[in-house]
């Protein structure tokens, strides 16, 4: 995308809504901006319709800002609590439906490498944990198999959310939800272990307590979709709402988490990847 | 590969023909082969695989830029949708319980506004298991969305395959539509077909003609509203989803006029004003003939009506139809009848209307079955 497509007619400028024209003015399309410069920029997000202390608004809003190429970025959601941020969101995203978004992602990936071959064009996946490892399983790991070239990004709040927190196949063992009322009877799916076993090139576990560690783990995910094969990056994102803790608790609750080893923060990087971003990463010194 | 030239689409459908003596899955080969098709996804299901192969062979040979085989039907119409919102010309085609499957994102096609073109292939649904012809998931698609046109013959296949992407990419229409034909009756079989030459093309899809914005980032608006209408519990978003719903089904209704452009009247009939109509579409209409020929040589009054559009279907022209008739039999390769609810619904008078013969499971239709009902209700 070229800047100049959506500039504002003068003559339209004063009705266009405010948030708009900062978007224009100082939005980070065509700028090298990330999750340090956050409030020197217009975001992508507009606000955000989800509850107080939601994991899943805070690391959304980094991982929109982690994008290197959010000019020409193609997002694909599914059913959840992110859709209902989406429509607020400044890039071009598709909802369709519950589950099928990596098979989405496969035909718009492969369309835009034809239409646009010289040309970059990132798709990114962000979906919800039982989009991605329940009721989507097969897509994704279908997409991975044949290696699309898509960074996958799960928001993991371990559990169906949006439907009033059911027990999902990324909830903790023993947790009692919704429709595990004496509390769940098999482990956490370990879908980094699936990911890198279904040829995933770049795996990553992180969460937003490490915005820095996050927004690399962003970045390594969509160039090494860009140039190489599948990535998939799970973004841990408790939610205050069906967990019953205080909204302000909730970056506390991750480092607890991490502290005492029941969400694992990983990274795996293949070989092809490794020498990527040694490539990249020593260009940009 | 043959070096092609994209033409206008009506110098395409009037070219001189050259015949051929093939099947029905090699018509759709044909017909993808001058519909300068971008992308197909495919997925194996009997009695639709080998139309997939031929497009694959077509993708082998360069005649399309990308194909692959996908995991499963509901996965592979969400590719195609992928595809289409991206904006690019696609293709597919399943059958029978593969149309179950991928059910869900039929709708959302129609919703969406993609201009999509998938040929069905229909066969009967389970249990118990059949992979025979059967036309019963035509009355689960019924309120799709989705523009419906039911082939009798490979010679219409071919036809209505070429001519549905031109009707789908219309602006004003820019709705997905279906090619429905009879599983095995007219895929497995030969026939002769009429078809233009190979060196001639459809001009390619202007994905910016969309009245939906493109998934590309490369147009505008990209920036979606503050307070966003969808999945909120007040009027504005009730009044959003249903006023969008109404366009979707004005957007069939706006289609008619291209059907008629492209393919004709929504229906063709032999002997209209005769006392007994045979009404029927897909292969029961060639089953019907057959019984016409037959009754009219004992001398019985007999006409026959083939509706060739299901959505939108022919409404008008079928309740003036059965006003004048003085008997309406409707054979059916199905268990459930829904074509001849769908006559009855338009219709004044019901009681003239006969709901069968029917055959399903995978059997045929002797035409004796419905001289029979022509001899019983003559009566």
């Amino acid at each position: 995308m070229k800047k100049n497509i959506f500039q504002i007619s003068p003559s339209f400028y004063d009705v266009m809504p405010a948030e708009y024209r900062e978007l224009v003015e100082n939005g980070p399309f065509e700028k090298k901006v990330g999750v340090s410069d956050l409030g020197a920029f217009k975001e992508l997000s507009e606000e955000h319709p989800l509850c107080a202390g939601c994991g899943l608004a805070l690391s959304l809003r980094l991982i929109l800002a982690s994008l290197p190429n959010p000019e020409d970025t193609i997002i694909v959601g599914s059913t959840g609590c992110s859709a209902i941020a989406f429509p607020q969101v400044a890039v071009q995203n598709i909802h369709s439906l519950f589950g099928n978004q990596n098979a989405i992602a496969s035909g718009v990936k492969r369309a835009l490498t034809l239409r646009f071959p010289d040309k970059i064009k990132d798709v990114v996946v962000i979906a919800g944990d039982g989009a991605t490892v329940d009721i989507g399983l097969d897509m994704v790991m279908q997409s991975w198999f044949r290696q699309e070239r898509i960074t996958t990004i799960m928001l993991d709040n371990e559990a169906y959310a949006n439907t009033g927190g059911q027990e999902s196949g990324m909830s903790q063992e023993g947790a009692v939800l919704h429709m595990a009322p004496k509390g769940k009877t098999f482990p956490k799916v370990s879908l980094p272990e699936l990911a890198r076993a279904s040829g995933c090139v770049y795996v990553a576990a992180v969460n937003p307590a490490k915005p820095k560690k996050l927004e690399k783990a962003i970045v390594r995910g969509v160039l090494a979709a860009r140039e190489l094969g599948p990535t998939y990056i799970q973004v841990f994102t408790p939610c205050p709402t069906n967990y019953k803790f205080k909204p302000n608790e909730t970056i506390e609750k991750i480092k607890m988490r991490v502290k005492e080893g029941t969400y694992e923060t990983t990274e795996f990087i293949s070989a092809e990847a490794q020498e990527l971003f040694a490539r990249l990463e020593e260009g940009k010194k | 590969m043959i070096e092609q030239r994209a033409v206008e689409p009506a110098q395409l459908f009037e070219a001189k023909k050259e015949s051929q003596f093939i099947t029905g899955s090699e018509a759709i080969r044909e017909a993808i082969r001058r519909a300068n098709v971008e992308m197909a996804i495919s997925y194996p299901i009997t009695p639709q695989s080998e139309s997939m192969h031929l497009v694959g062979d077509l993708f082998a040979e360069g005649y399309i830029k990308e194909y692959f085989r996908g995991e499963n039907e509901f996965a592979v119409m969400s590719s195609v949708a992928g595809a289409a919102m991206a904006g690019v010309r696609v293709f597919t085609a399943t059958g029978g319980p593969g149309t179950l499957r991928a059910f869900e994102a039929f709708p959302t096609w129609a919703g969406a506004r993609l201009p999509i073109v998938c040929a069905f292939m229909t066969r009967g649904v389970n249990s118990p298991l059949t992979i025979q012809p059967d036309t019963i998931e035509m009355a689960y698609m019924l309120d799709t969305g989705i523009i419906m046109l039911h082939a009798e013959t490979a010679q219409d296949l071919y036809d209505m395959i070429l001519r549905a992407f031109i009707i789908a990419e219309q602006t004003e229409v820019h709705i997905p539509v279906g090619v429905f034909t009879d599983g095995f009756f007219v895929t497995h079989t030969r026939d002769k077909v009429k078809i233009a030459p190979a060196d001639m093309k459809l001009p390619p899809y202007d994905p910016y003609s969309s009245p939906v914005p493109v998934m590309d980032m490369e147009n505008v608006p990209f920036r979606q509203m503050r307070d966003p209408f969808v999945m909120k519990s007040n009027y504005v978003s009730y009044a959003a989803h249903a006023s969008w719903q109404q366009e979707v089904m004005a957007a069939a209704e706006r289609a008619r006029k291209y059907i008629k452009q492209y393919i004709g009247e929504l229906i063709e009939t032999e002997y209209p004003d005769a006392d007994i109509l045979l009404i029927g579409s897909g292969t029961a209409v060639s089953q019907s003939r057959e019984a016409m020929a037959y009754a009219r040589s004992e001398g019985f009054n007999v006409g026959l009506v083939k509706i060739k559009s299901i959505r939108p279907f022919p409404a008008q022209e079928i309740r003036e139809l059965v006003k004048r008739a003085k008997v309406v039999i409707v054979p059916e390769f199905n268990r459930v009848g829904w074509l001849a609810r769908e006559i009855k619904s338009v219709a004044e008078d019901t009681t003239k209307i006969v709901v069968g013969p029917h055959v399903f499971g995978g059997m045929t239709m002797p035409p004796g079955m419905i001289l029979d009902e022509i001899r019983r209700t003559s009566v």
